[in-house]
């Protein structure tokens, strides 16, 4: 039997049920856009994560003092001082990976103008910081490597600090503010950044020459961490290695000692919040997959109900001539048309909710081809899978029950 | 002498009920010759269904031979008896067995479907034809639930007739009818007859038999009586002379 006839059969046994057909069809249409949704709500965050991770500049490469070990009583990697800025010296010298390199020394404090005055973070770095960070300066200038080798007291500040400091909108560059009571000559103002995605405000900073803060604010010898950038984004995970090399020789650490800092990447923690969020998505997906499922049965349902009630026709079909394969494929048609049909519509509610989610919820979405060809295969698996069955039970009618049958 | 349509020797059918063991059929010979018309009778027991299905290859026969147009039907399988139903036998139920909502066209159509050597512009010619055939080219279009009982017993036997078969096997194809309506499908049967087309039209109504021409009667999985007609009744006749009804 040619399969243009038994879709036409198919066809019109779906046309002469449109209600139930349609109702069949709306676990698989609910099945498939809730999966395509949620795929692309999984994607959509996992892609927001990393455009604001690769904002804070994705070449980054951080290195901190204290193991990375997991486990019960982990001190804080502040209070390790293994870090020194002769770590600094020869990690800058000996690696050809790396364009920029910083020291950081980091503190907490009060930035004082007049009478007003806003708790803030001072980062002692040197003008390579801005590079690494990929920030820019709204007004002013960075200060130089002179005055890092003098110690200088001058800053630049965030727009946080300069909203709450300068409240009267006046130009904070060339005026003088202090922190933690000492003074310091504001020389630049840094570009707004905003919140990034774990909710930190990147604008409420002070950034000051490393020599400064460390003898001047925190009178301290070591460093918080250092701070450097790869040369591209590829070559991140060679530059890390090569920097614990350099460091495991510098701190004469042997081969069964841990190493006593940590060097991430950029990249590194872009896995680590991605992992996080796949699985979120995965989790989306499974509960969505269920749904998919239950439609699938809910498909079979109706087939088996479609076989009782079509018995007799069944047996007409099979006394004029219709084999049992051309009767199992008739029912398989039928079901296959149905998933195939509602995965279609699936996809187009999955589109518009994943539009509307983005539009109106403002949730991050991104629409991956693959969830669509999935979620599309997937029915017309389901419709395989669970047409089968009752289609295999209307082929294996005998004929003369069949007719028989009331 | 005409050519054999339909050859039976010794064919028995027992069916197996749990322990025991029932003779549906007990060993009966006979042959349908082209251009007949029988009538198979017999009460209800007598192997009347039994015999209908084999006949229509639903069923296979325990022990004897059945042949159907010189075709040996035993130990086929169910894909190759399907293929025998599909072109050489024409079935006509005693309740229609039409596809509801779907067209008399396209009911008439059904047993070509499952005919690949038929194609489409072919399909629908023939089924038209058949419909000209039982007088309802005008009701093609309509939908069983549009016509009436011996309109849809007419687009059945057009369905019985669209493949060409060798016979038609009718099931107690008048059961469901008044009289009037019987007689004008009896009617409808003896001109197809006289076209030369073998009927085979099972039945427990004795005045049904009365328009064949030939008359078999079975009884409890024997053949009791077969004889032949000589005084044919023209159902056409006996129509007219049926009173008048003022509808």
């Amino acid at each position: 039997m040619r399969l243009l006839n038994l879709l036409k059969i198919a066809f019109k046994a779906i046309i002469l049920n449109k209600t139930r057909t349609l109702l069949t069809m709306l676990g698989i249409i609910i099945g498939v856009a809730s999966v395509i949704a949620m795929l692309a709500i999984g994607e959509g965050s996992k892609e927001s994560i990393r455009t604001t991770i690769s904002a804070m500049g994705s070449n980054m490469i951080t290195i901190r003092p204290g193991a990375d070990d997991r486990g019960p009583a982990r001190g804080s990697g502040g209070d390790v001082q293994t870090l020194t800025l002769n770590d600094y010296y020869v990690i800058k010298e000996k690696s050809e990976l790396l364009s920029y390199i910083t020291p950081v020394v980091n503190g907490g404090g009060q930035v004082i103008n007049g009478s007003n005055n806003w708790p803030s973070t001072i980062y002692g770095v040197n003008p390579d910081y801005l590079n690494i960070k990929v920030v820019g300066l709204q007004s002013g200038s960075m200060f130089t490597d002179a005055e890092v080798h003098s110690a200088s007291k001058v800053v630049l500040i965030g727009q946080t600090v300069v909203d709450n400091v300068f409240p009267d909108g006046q130009d904070p560059v060339g005026q003088m503010i202090r922190f933690n009571n000492i003074p310091f000559k504001v020389i630049g103002v840094l570009e707004e950044k905003g919140e990034n995605t774990f909710g930190q405000d990147q604008d409420d900073v002070v950034i000051a020459p490393f020599t400064t803060v460390q003898k001047r604010i925190l009178a301290i010898d070591y460093l918080n961490q250092i701070m450097a950038s790869a040369v591209s984004e590829d070559d991140a995970p060679e530059a890390v290695t090569q920097v614990t090399e350099i460091l495991r020789a510098q701190h004469k650490l042997l081969d069964n000692v841990d190493d006593d800092f940590t060097v991430r990447s950029m990249e590194e923690l872009i896995s680590t919040f991605s992992s996080t969020s796949e699985m979120l998505t995965i989790l989306l997906v499974a509960v969505a997959s269920i749904s998919l499922l239950i439609g699938g049965i809910g498909i079979m349902n109706i087939m088996y109900v479609s076989v009782k009630e079509r018995t007799k026709e069944i047996g007409l079909r099979m006394a004029v001539g219709g084999k049992g394969s051309d009767i199992l494929m008739q029912f398989l048609i039928e079901a296959i048309l149905i998933s195939i049909t509602g995965g279609l519509l699936g996809v187009i509610l999955g589109l518009a909710s994943t539009v509307f989610i983005e539009k109106f919820l403002n949730w991050p979405t991104s629409v991956a081809l693959y969830s669509i060809l999935i979620s599309f295969a997937v029915c017309a698996i389901t419709g395989i899978f669970f047409g089968w069955y009752p289609a295999k039970k209307a082929a294996a009618l005998d004929p003369i029950t069949a007719l028989r049958y009331e | 002498m005409s050519k054999e349509i339909i050859k039976i020797e010794d064919l028995k059918r027992d069916f197996i009920m749990g322990t025991e063991t029932v003779h549906a059929l007990r060993g009966i010979s006979f042959s349908i010759k082209e251009g007949e018309f029988v009538t198979i009778m017999g009460s209800s027991g007598s192997g009347k269904s039994t015999l209908l299905n084999i006949l229509g290859c639903l069923d296979q026969p325990t022990d004897g031979t059945y042949e159907i147009d010189s075709l040996k039907v035993k130990d086929l399988s169910r894909n190759e008896l399907a293929t025998i139903r599909n072109e050489k036998i024409g079935f006509i139920f005693q309740s229609y067995n039409l596809l509801a909502r779907t067209s008399a066209l396209e009911n008439v159509e059904l047993p070509l479907l499952y005919n690949s050597k038929v194609s489409t512009e072919e399909r629908k010619e023939r089924a038209i034809k058949a419909l000209e055939m039982v007088g309802l080219a005008d009701r093609m279009d309509h939908t069983p639930s549009q016509l009436s009982g011996g309109q849809q017993q007419r687009v059945a036997i057009a369905r019985s007739l669209v493949n060409n078969p060798v016979m038609i096997l009718a099931d107690e194809a008048t059961g469901n009818l008044d009289t009037r309506t019987s007689y004008e499908i009896m009617s409808l049967f003896q001109d197809l007859n006289k076209k030369g087309i073998t009927i085979t039209f099972v039945t427990h109504e004795p005045d049904i038999a009365a328009f064949s021409n030939r008359t078999i009667v079975l009884k409890d999985g024997n053949i009791m009586q077969d004889y032949k007609n000589n005084k044919i009744l023209s159902a056409a006749d006996e129509l007219a002379k049926l009173p008048k009804q003022d509808d």
